[in-house]
């Protein structure tokens, strides 16, 4: 949350012109931010219902710790679901490279770093190679990924021999359990904003998150000015900055009370912003939503089309050889079960975030607030205790209900 | 004479959130008549019958409508269905995989007991087909007849659900001149059997032969209704279209035309499923600086599939031949390597191959050549914001702002779109295929303008149309395409309707008239191409 808000793209508040245009911009508007609304909502929602114990600051630490894999999945997954494919593979990837990980680490040896960058390494190729069948083969990605469930979980299971793996080196751990803590030392929070020590490190990290993000949006705002384009009135903008830089630091502010700034918080972070960069702002994030609204004009327009949809399964590959090892990193543990399902969940936050069934349409962004949509439901339902099988009943609704408004605000606005 | 009208619809007044779609419009049609609708695009045409055939449920719009003397409240189109009013869209809604008697029947099963009964589904299948005048096997899948021929499946679908008034919007827009005629010669016999006919045309010249009574809408409202009987003229017909005499429908222009700028020779081409069939044979085609050519042949006849070959083999398979580029030969292997070349081509079917339609027009203007806006591989967006907007002002796209989505765009202002993005990537060779199809009179002269800019700049551009009149309109010299050979090249002074059509059939002739060595041959089309080269100097 905190830094994404920094790379909302360059869409403005719909302009008022009349007709039909205008209505497609109020439709384009509320869709995107739509899932911001429906994740605060939800979000106070559980506050009441838990009378705070959610908003604690370790319950906030864990928010973010526990979901943090399957953002970094949603994250290659929306990129995915934008070129038109999907990826069923990644929770078996996400087993097969924490094996890997056990092996080269905990029964090989090898530093960890060299470790991580080898399961990285193979995370590409395990997307190169569905890659080449999805884009240069052109089996339908269902298929190829449906198989790649398949060979990787069963290739889990060759690595592992059946067995665990553990426990890991404790700088590899780190990645996932470790924090940013006591770096500059502590300060003294005042009593009306709960009073207890915080750590300063991430509080400055925070304010400096809220800086870049403010600049960065005035920035644009003024690029947009200058170019004639509308914008939003002045007072929209500054009480939007001023609600994120709030939200922001008061997140930032649970964090520091807790523990610190958890360093896979950090990659995360760094993660959203590059890769909202990249779908934005480079052309092959602009040939990935070409590519997923009409293949057939992306191509006539000399897009190299293979080649973009076969690196994205590439990017697909990497970031779950990533979430594979903050997973194995987590528990301790590389087990035959890792990652079991995970690809429903990274699936459910690319649609939940916005991303439409028809490729062309979603955004990094959403992915990771669709994700933390459902990071919030699972850890408020477990804290009132709700039973399993409800959790899952009400986890379909909100998928289900969240793909319905997409669906029924375009059949609203005459579009297809 | 009220009794006489089979429809009347009365002061229809539907509105969109914003938008007055239809305001006060009347529509009286008498029984057993054709009646044709005419209007620019975005006039209100299709709205009208949607709200005639219950696409639009009763309610949602204001007025009244009368159909065989009876108030008519639609919920939905099988209520008017049920009445004998069916409507056949432009897009035609048959089900490829199905057979011709499966989607005749679709949703109308004849069957017993649950069970479709096959033999009678067929035999009434074969029946309308022949009263249809098209000898196909019923089982015989949609898709592999030709779209000539899916519109009268559509045409026989709707006879079997006891039709009385049948509304077709833009019948023979994809159909060659021999289907349709056949489809028009179609509804005359249907109005001879008592079936009164809507038809919403782009082409006059169809209107002027088969309509009885004309209807002209103009901007949401009905503007007049003309008996076709007293000899009403093509130009009377746009005059209340556009509302201003139309003194002449193609830009004056005059070519200055230079060096030979890109060249096609022995160009043949396979068709990418079945190998062995050769679509383009053997064609030769040369394209000057500053020129506009025209390529003219009949629905199959290769055109557009030449066009995509060139254009980075975007089409076909084992494709020979090869293209010179000032004088120089180059591969276009790729339509990244094509577009490299200075090659650009702008599709028939816009909203299949041309746009994305549910991104905004920067980014379809910007999609062909965005490494032009970006460095180091990312993106300058004012730039592009100022790119795209300076074309929305130069090519009159008409739309509030370069972000809204081409998706909601008239087909007119869709094509400019198009044309923008090829002419931001600044290409020396353009082909344009049916650069105006669907689009009305008013943006039809918008694109010859920019077509005639092109070549002042000194492009060469190849226009690719079903119409002759806009090839003779605009074009400097005319090659004809007949079953993948070129079978002619006439200049603009010498060509005609009838001499172009007279090539455009040649080859089929040939290929069944005259001995085989002829046809082996490939001199053969460039012979005819070489005499009319001569016509010209002389």
């Amino acid at each position: 949350m905190s830094t994404g808000i920094a790379t909302k793209p360059s869409t403005p508040a719909p302009p008022p012109s009349p007709g039909s245009n205008f209505l497609s911009s109020a439709r384009k508007g509320l869709g995107q931010s739509g899932i911001f609304i429906a994740f605060f909502a939800i979000l106070a929602l559980f506050a009441v219902l838990t009378k705070g114990t959610i908003l604690t600051p370790q319950n906030i630490s864990n928010l973010v710790v526990q979901n943090s894999y399957i953002l970094i999945l949603a994250i290659g997954m929306v990129i995915v679901i934008i070129a038109g494919h999907i990826d069923l593979s990644v929770g078996s990837v996400v087993g097969f490279t924490g094996a890997l990980a056990g092996v080269f680490i905990v029964q090989m040896g090898l530093p960890v770093w060299l470790g991580v960058l080898l399961v990285l390494g193979i995370g590409a190729v395990v997307g190169a190679w569905q890659g080449y069948w999805v884009a240069y083969f052109g089996i339908p990605a269902f298929i190829v990924t449906l198989a790649g469930m398949l060979i990787f979980r069963g290739g889990t299971l060759l690595v592992l021999g059946n067995k665990q793996i553990s426990p890991f080196p404790d700088s590899f751990r780190n990645i996932s359990a470790g924090f940013a803590d006591g770096l500059v030392g502590y300060i003294n929070v005042p009593a009306f904003l709960g009073g207890g020590e915080a750590d300063l490190f991430t509080l400055l990290l925070g304010a400096a998150s809220v800086a870049v993000l403010i600049w960065t949006q005035t920035r644009t705002r003024a690029a947009r000015v200058k170019y004639h384009q509308s914008v939003g009135s002045r007072a929209a903008f500054i009480a939007r900055m001023a609600v994120a830089g709030v939200a922001i630091m008061y997140f930032v502010l649970q964090l520091s009370k807790f523990k610190g700034l958890p360093y896979v918080l950090f990659v995360l972070a760094i993660l959203v912003l590059l890769y909202s960069a990249v779908m934005n702002r480079s052309v092959f994030g602009r040939h990935v939503y070409a590519i997923g609204g009409n293949l057939h004009a992306a191509e006539l327009s000399g897009i190299r089309v293979k080649s973009v949809t076969f690196w994205v399964f590439v990017n697909m590959g990497v970031l779950a050889a990533l979430a594979g090892i903050v997973f194995a990193a987590r528990l301790n543990l590389a087990n035959p079960t890792n990652g079991a399902s995970f690809e429903l969940d990274a699936i459910a936050a690319a649609f939940i975030g916005g991303a439409a069934v028809t490729g062309g349409v979603g955004r990094v962004i959403g992915a990771i607030v669709g994700g933390l949509t459902v990071g919030v439901l699972n850890n408020g339902m477990s804290i009132l205790g709700v039973d399993v099988a409800y959790q899952q009943v009400i986890k379909g609704l909100v998928l289900l209900g969240a793909v319905a408004f997409d669906v029924y605000s375009k059949r609203r606005s005459g579009g297809r | 004479m009220v009794d006489d009208q089979i429809l009347q619809m009365r002061s229809i007044t539907k509105e969109f959130p914003g938008v007055k779609a239809l305001q006060d419009v009347s529509l009286s049609v008498r029984r057993q008549e054709i009646h044709a609708i005419c209007g620019e695009n975005g006039a209100g045409k299709s709205t009208l019958m949607k709200v005639l055939s219950g696409v639009y449920p009763h309610g949602t719009y204001s007025g009244e409508i009368y159909f065989d003397g009876q108030p008519c409240e639609f919920a939905d189109i099988r209520q008017s269905e049920q009445r004998g009013i069916v409507i056949i869209h432009q897009e035609l809604a048959l089900s490829p995989y199905l057979s011709i008697a499966e989607n005749i029947f679709l949703g109308n099963e004849r069957s017993r007991r649950g069970m479709i009964d096959w033999n009678a589904t067929n035999a009434a299948a074969a029946a309308l087909l022949e009263r249809v005048g098209l000898s196909e096997n019923p089982v015989t899948r949609v898709m592999d007849i030709g779209v000539g021929k899916q519109q009268l499946v559509e045409i026989a679908k709707a006879l079997s659900k006891d039709v009385k008034l049948l509304i077709l919007d833009e019948p023979t827009a994809a159909l060659n001149d021999v289907d349709s005629d056949h489809l028009l010669g179609l509804l005359r016999g249907l109005k001879e059997e008592g079936i009164t006919c809507i038809i919403i045309s782009h082409k006059l010249n169809e209107i002027k032969a088969i309509a009885d009574s004309t209807t002209i809408i103009r901007d949401g409202k009905s503007i007049e209704t003309l008996d076709m009987a007293t000899g009403v003229s093509e130009d009377r017909i746009i005059k209340g279209m556009v509302g201003r005499e139309l003194d002449n429908r193609y830009p004056e222009h005059t070519s200055t035309i230079g060096e030979e700028l890109f060249r096609i020779e022995d160009w043949t081409v396979h068709h990418p499923q079945h190998k062995e069939r050769i679509i383009v044979d053997h064609a030769n085609l040369t394209i000057r600086r500053g020129e506009i050519v025209g390529l003219a042949g009949l629905m199959g006849a290769g055109r557009t599939e030449l066009a995509m070959s060139v254009f980075g083999r975007a089409y076909g398979a084992s494709i020979t031949g090869r293209l010179y580029k000032s004088g120089k030969q180059i591969q276009a292997r790729s339509v990244r390597e094509a577009i490299d070349h200075g090659l650009a081509y702008a599709t028939e079917d816009r909203k299949v191959y041309g746009l994305n339609l549910i991104e905004d027009i920067k980014r379809n203007i910007s999609g062909a050549a965005l490494s032009k806006l970006s460095t180091r591989g990312w993106v300058d967006d004012g730039k592009e914001f100022e790119v795209a907007n300076s074309y929305r002002t130069s090519m009159n796209i008409k739309a509030p702002t370069v972000l809204s989505i081409t998706g909601k765009l008239s087909g007119g202002n869709q094509q400019k779109v198009v044309l923008s993005k090829w002419m931001f990537a600044d290409p020396d060779v353009l082909i344009l295929d049916e650069p105006t199809r669907g689009i009305d009179v008013g943006a039809k002269y918008e694109i010859y303008l920019i077509i005639n800019k092109l070549a002042d700049e000194g492009k060469g551009v190849l226009v690719i149309s079903s119409e002759l009149p806009e090839l003779l309109g605009i074009c400097d010299r005319i090659y004809t395409l007949s079953a993948g050979h070129i079978t002619g090249e006439v200049p603009r002074a010498e060509a005609s309707q009838e001499i172009l059509m007279q090539y455009m059939t040649r080859d089929q002739r040939t290929l069944t008239d005259l001995p085989a060595e002829a046809i082996e041959d490939p001199a053969h089309s460039v012979q005819v191409s070489e005499t009319s080269i001569d016509l010209k100097k002389g």
